[in-house]
C-alpha cells in the first residue's frame, strides 16, 4: 500500500496545476468582491469559503481516475488487492484536498481578511471536510471514470452526494466564526465524524466490485 | 391468493383510508384544521419509500454477488418506484406546507433533505442512462445504488433532528406525539403506512415484470 502511495506521489504534475487554479479561484472572489468595498460579511465568507473549497475537490479527485491509463490500471490489478488501491487514493486524495484547503485558507484570510475567531475548531473541521470529500469523491470518479460523460457524471452525482457534509461542515465553521466554545459544535462534529466514516467504509467495501470490471 | 393476499389487502387497506381518513373524526388544532388529515397520505409516502429503497438496495446488494438481469431490474424498479413516492411525498408536503405555513417551499432542513436525496437519486437514473454495455452498466449502478442509500439516509433521519425545524420530527419537535396524534387517529394511520408500503411493492413489482417481459421479446427478436 505505501507503494502505491508512492506511485500517486510521484504522478503530481497535477498539483501545481491545482494550486493554481485554487489561487484564481480566491483572486476572482476577492476583485468580484472588491468592487463592493469594505469586508465581506461573515457568512457570505463562509459560504464562499466552501463553495472555492467543493470545486477545487471536485476539480482535483476527479484528476485521479479519469487520467488512469488502462494500462496503469490493469498493472494495479495484478500486483495489489483493490481494497489496497482505494485506501490509497483516499488517503492521498485527503492530503492533497488538505494541502489545497490550507493553501486556500492562507490566500483567503490574506486577500478577503480573516474572520476567523476559533482557528483550532476552524483547521479541525477543513480536516474532517477534506476526508469526508476525499473518500466520497474517490468513489464518485470511479464510478464516473467508466461512463461515456464523465465529466458531467462527476458533478451530477458527486454534489447532491456531499451536501449532507457539507451543511454539516458549514455549520460548524460558522460556528467557529463567531467564536463559539466547543461543546456548540460539538454533536456536529461528531456525526461529520460518523458520516465520513460510513461514506469511507461503504467506498471500502463497494470498490473491488467496480475494479473487477 | 395464497401469494397475493397482500395485494388484496392493500387494496383493502388504502380503502378503508381513504373513506376513513376523509370522515374519522380529527381533533381540532388550530392552524393545522381539517388538512391534519394529509397526514394518513404526506408521511406514509416516506414510509413507503424508506422500505422500497431497503429493497432497491437489497437486490443491488444480491446483484453484486450473483449477477443477472432481474436481479438488476428488479433493483432498478424498486428505486424507480421510491422515487416516485419521493416526488409524491414532496408535493402532499408542499400543498401542506402552502396551507399551514403560508408558502409552497420553505427553507427547512428537513424539506431540503428530502429534495437532496431526490436529485441523489435522479443521478441514478441519469447515471443508468449513461451506459452502452448493460453489465457494466447493472453493476456501477448497483455500487451507486448501496452507495447513494448510505448518504440519504442521514438526510432524512439523522441530519434534520440536529436542527431547528418548523416540520415535526425535527429540532426536538416530537414526530408523532400524543398532542398531534390521538388514538382515533392512529386507528387510520397506521394502516395507511401498511396500505402506501405495499402498494409500492406491488407498483415494484408490476414494473419489473414489465421489464423482464420486454427483456425477454428483445432476446427472442435477437435470437
Amino acid at each position: 500500500m505505501q507503494k502505491d502511495f508512492r506511485l500517486e506521489w510521484r504522478q503530481r504534475a497535477a498539483l501545481n496545476g491545482m494550486l493554481l487554479y485554487v489561487g484564481s479561484t480566491v483572486f476572482v472572489c476577492y476583485l468580484s468582491f472588491s468592487l463592493r468595498g469594505g469586508q465581506l460579511p461573515a457568512p457570505a465568507w463562509n459560504a464562499l469559503f466552501w463553495i472555492v473549497l467543493l470545486f477545487s475537490a471536485v476539480n482535483a479527485v476527479a484528476k485521479g481516475f479519469l487520467q488512469e491509463s488502462r494500462g496503469r490500471m490493469l498493472y494495479y490489478y495484478t500486483v495489489v488487492r483493490p481494497q489496497a488501491v482505494i485506501l490509497a487514493k483516499i488517503g492521498y486524495n485527503a492530503l492533497l484536498l488538505l494541502g489545497l484547503a490550507l493553501v486556500a485558507f492562507g490566500l483567503y484570510a490574506v486577500v478577503l481578511g480573516n474572520p476567523v475567531q476559533n482557528v483550532p475548531l476552524f483547521v479541525g473541521n477543513v480536516v474532517l471536510g477534506a476526508v469526508g470529500f476525499a473518500s466520497t469523491l474517490t468513489l464518485v470518479s470511479g464510478i464516473a471514470a467508466k461512463a461515456t460523460n464523465s465529466s458531467t457524471l462527476m458533478a451530477v452525482l458527486g454534489f447532491p452526494l456531499m451536501v449532507p457534509m457539507l451543511l454539516l461542515l458549514i455549520k460548524v465553521s460558522k460556528n467557529a466564526l463567531d467564536g463559539l466554545e466547543f461543546d456548540a459544535s460539538q454533536s456536529s462534529l461528531l456525526t461529520l465524524l460518523a458520516l465520513n466514516m460510513i461514506v469511507g467504509a461503504v467506498s471500502y467495501l463497494l470498490f473491488p466490485f467496480l475494479w473487477r470490471s | 391468493m395464497s401469494k397475493n393476499w397482500w395485494k388484496a389487502l392493500s387494496v383493502v387497506l388504502l380503502l378503508y383510508v381513504a373513506v376513513a381518513g376523509l370522515l374519522l373524526p380529527v381533533p381540532r388544532l388550530a392552524i393545522l384544521n381539517e388538512s391534519i388529515r394529509n397526514l394518513y397520505f404526506h408521511v406514509p409516502m416516506w414510509f413507503g419509500m424508506t422500505f422500497i429503497l431497503i429493497a432497491s438496495v437489497y437486490y443491488s446488494v444480491r446483484y453484486l454477488r450473483t449477477p443477472t438481469p432481474e436481479l438488476d431490474i428488479r433493483a432498478h424498479e424498486a428505486a424507480r418506484t421510491g422515487i416516485l413516492m419521493g416526488v409524491v411525498g414532496l408535493a402532499t408536503g408542499s400543498i401542506w406546507a402552502k396551507y399551514t405555513w403560508g408558502a409552497w417551499w420553505t427553507n427547512d432542513p428537513k424539506l431540503n433533505g428530502a429534495a437532496i436525496a431526490m436529485l441523489i437519486y435522479g443521478a441514478y437514473l441519469v447515471l443508468r442512462s449513461s451506459f452502452t454495455d448493460e453489465q457494466q452498466r447493472a453493476r456501477v449502478s448497483a455500487i451507486y445504488n448501496i452507495f447513494a442509500f448510505a448518504t440519504a439516509m442521514p438526510l432524512f433521519y439523522i441530519l434534520p433532528r440536529l436542527t431547528d425545524s418548523l416540520h415535526p420530527g425535527a429540532g426536538g419537535n416530537p414526530a408523532f406525539a400524543k398532542y398531534d396524534l390521538d388514538s382515533n387517529m392512529r386507528l387510520v394511520f397506521y394502516p395507511a403506512v401498511i396500505g402506501w408500503t405495499l402498494l409500492a411493492f406491488w407498483l415494484a413489482q408490476l414494473a419489473s415484470r414489465v421489464s423482464l417481459l420486454k427483456l425477454k421479446v428483445y432476446e427472442k427478436q435477437l435470437a
